[in-house]
């Protein structure tokens, strides 16, 4: 892992000088119990980065996931954190961008960027309620549409029961 | 009956594509033809699907919640039900993942053996993919050449750990059991025998002109759309993306045997088809290497905060039996920090993300399974194809329903 850090680290330099304050922090795998770069960046400049990552000779252009971790702690002021997991084809290295959002606070579509990410956003709602702007389609997609509460967030009760009687019925807006 | 008057209707538009009426079809999520529980509703204009879009999470279980919820060796049995077609791989990958945050290193004979889990996965995987591909398409007698192999091939893993299909082979650290005595010359024994069988089944169906007919230029996805939707695995390669995480990342002993990583050009179902076979092939290289490279000795890790007691120690003393109860009960912490670990299963990029806050239970275990994503693709894929052709692409990509709804 220590022989990319080199590369991880011209890479990093790079992006701060096109973005400069957007980037609030950078941890790197020597520093930091992590094991590829996590770059913290500030949610209005996150599709600039991301095209940034994807078009650039770094190649970020794969992307892995996008997930959110819940972070409920007293006095922070964010709430959940936005988790991007890219990968480059050519230089086959991996790098993760984070951003954090209060709760009710919305975060830019990826969609426009990789139509893949249409899906990986609607879970990502559906299981933490952030809402991204812009998306398509944004509405549950592992549980039914009619399900109350957003069971990843770590206040969500472990036990209980929701029982619809019958099926999801067939909405023809959804077709595309 | 009822007599058609020829005079009347046009005698080229048998099922009314002339007509403007358009119909909408749902299909699953108990339709046979579905792999499970899917669900997908068209909108066809005669046989041609016009829209369409996909539903799942019918067997939703929550897994990345569980994964918050239990310690880190009670999850090991959840990451069978994932892709369950190829059980051993989602073992073998968790326990990276989490071998990966507490920094272990395994000695070489369990390494190999994980290496002999991941390919035999494989193959099993590839030849149910490929085989309910043809059935769906109405080969039958095809699925069972490979059936048969598949069942000697889970006749091996039930040496390994005493189970087919839900595994539970892995430990942090190590492995449930030892391979037993002549393990090595039985797989070589295998690997011989399915190498025949499959070359058996390439010339049974790969020319057959019904087969081609139906799957050649059918649901093409191509390298933009496969960048653009993150497909990973064989259904990437078959549409020209060199991209293979065995090479490219690799872990375990993959950078030491030798293998190829086949690559096509045209990304439609034909091609999905023929990838699987020629995976197969390297795949069954990979093991024979394997089964002469493995030497006897340990298959568990130094480390003493995820050493599983011997049974010897647990009954007869004291000590034993007290770590025994808090192994079990407590779990071991994990340091803080966090990791995605990847691997290449046998249909894409399998990543565990886990977030760790030093306690027992991970903090966030996201499951990144390639299905998900393969699975969203396919709306696209059948656009303007027939009806009788969204079975063929749908077959074609390998949907497992385990790891797509988690």
């Amino acid at each position: 892992m220590l022989e990319h850090i080199e590369l991880w680290q011209s890479q990093v330099m790079e992006l701060k000088e096109a973005f400069g304050e957007s980037i609030l922090e950078v941890r790197m795998p020597r520093d930091f119990p992590v094991d590829v770069p996590v770059i913290y960046l500030e949610k209005k400049h996150l599709l600039e980065v991301l095209r940034f990552l994807k078009e650039r000779e770094c190649r970020y252009s794969f992307l892995s996931d996008i997930t959110a971790t819940d972070e409920q702690e007293e006095g922070l002021p964010w709430r959940f954190e936005v988790v991007y997991q890219l990968f480059s084809q050519i230089s086959k290295l991996r790098i993760r961008i984070k951003v954090r959002v209060a709760e009710g606070e919305t975060v830019p579509t990826s969609v426009p960027l990789w139509a893949g990410a249409n899906w990986a956003e609607r879970e990502v709602y559906d299981m933490f309620g952030i809402v991204f702007e812009g998306h398509p389609d944004l509405r549950r997609i592992l549980m039914d549409q009619r399900w109350v509460g957003h069971p990843l967030r770590k206040d969500y009760a472990l036990k209980g029961f929701q029982i619809f009687t019958d099926s999801q019925s067939i909405d023809p807006s959804w077709l595309k | 009956m009822k007599v058609v008057d020829w005079s009347k209707e046009d005698p080229d538009d048998l099922w009314g594509n002339a007509s403007d009426e358009r119909i909408l079809v749902n299909i699953g999520p108990t339709h046979p033809a579905m792999h499970g529980a899917l669900r997908m509703v068209a909108e066809l204009q005669g046989e041609t699907i016009e829209k369409s879009y996909c539903e799942f999470g019918f067997t939703h279980r929550a897994k990345e919640k569980l994964g918050e919820n239990r310690t880190y060796h009670n999850f090991i049995v959840y990451t069978d039900r994932l892709n369950y077609c190829s059980a051993l791989i989602n073992n073998v990958v968790y326990a990276m993942s989490v071998e990966k945050l507490m920094g272990i290193e395994l000695p070489e004979r369990c390494i190999w053996i994980r290496m002999i889990c991941c390919e035999l996965a494989r193959i099993t995987d590839h030849l149910i993919c490929i085989g309910i591909n043809a059935v769906d398409l109405g080969a039958f007698s095809f699925f069972l050449y490979g059936f048969h192999q598949r069942e000697e091939a889970y006749t091996l893993i039930e040496k390994l750990c005493g189970a087919r299909l839900t595994t539970s082979y892995t430990r942090i650290g190590g492995l449930m059991a030892d391979a037993p005595e002549g393990f090595e010359q039985e797989l070589q024994a295998w690997v011989v025998k399915t190498l025949a069988v499959i070359e058996e089944m390439d010339r049974l169906l790969s020319n057959n002109k019904i087969w081609k007919k139906r799957t050649v230029g059918v649901g093409v996805f191509d390298k933009e759309d496969c960048i653009q939707y993150s497909f990973s695995g064989p259904n990437a390669r078959a549409a020209g993306i060199d991209f293979d995480l065995r090479r490219d990342q690799p872990c375990m002993f993959y950078r030491e045997v030798d293998f190829e990583v086949p690559i096509l050009k045209n990304g439609d179902v034909y091609d999905r088809y023929r990838i699987r076979f020629e995976e197969m092939k390297q795949s069954l290289q990979i093991l024979q290497q394997c089964a002469s490279r493995m030497k006897k000795g340990p298959i568990w890790c130094e480390d003493k905060r995820v050493r599983i007691p011997d049974k010897d120690v647990v009954h007869n003393t004291m000590e034993g039996m007290i770590y025994h109860f808090k192994f079990f009960m407590q779990g071991f912490e994990v340091p803080e920090g966090e990791a995605y670990t990847q691997f290449e299963a046998a249909n894409g990029e399998l990543g565990f993300y886990i977030v760790s806050k030093g306690r027992a239970q991970a903090h966030r275990m996201r499951i990144r399974g390639p299905s998900f994503w393969h699975y969203q693709g396919l709306s696209r894929m059948i656009q303007g194809e027939k009806i009788a052709d969204m079975v063929a692409a749908l077959g074609s990509i390998n949907i497992i329903a385990g790891e797509l709804d988690r």
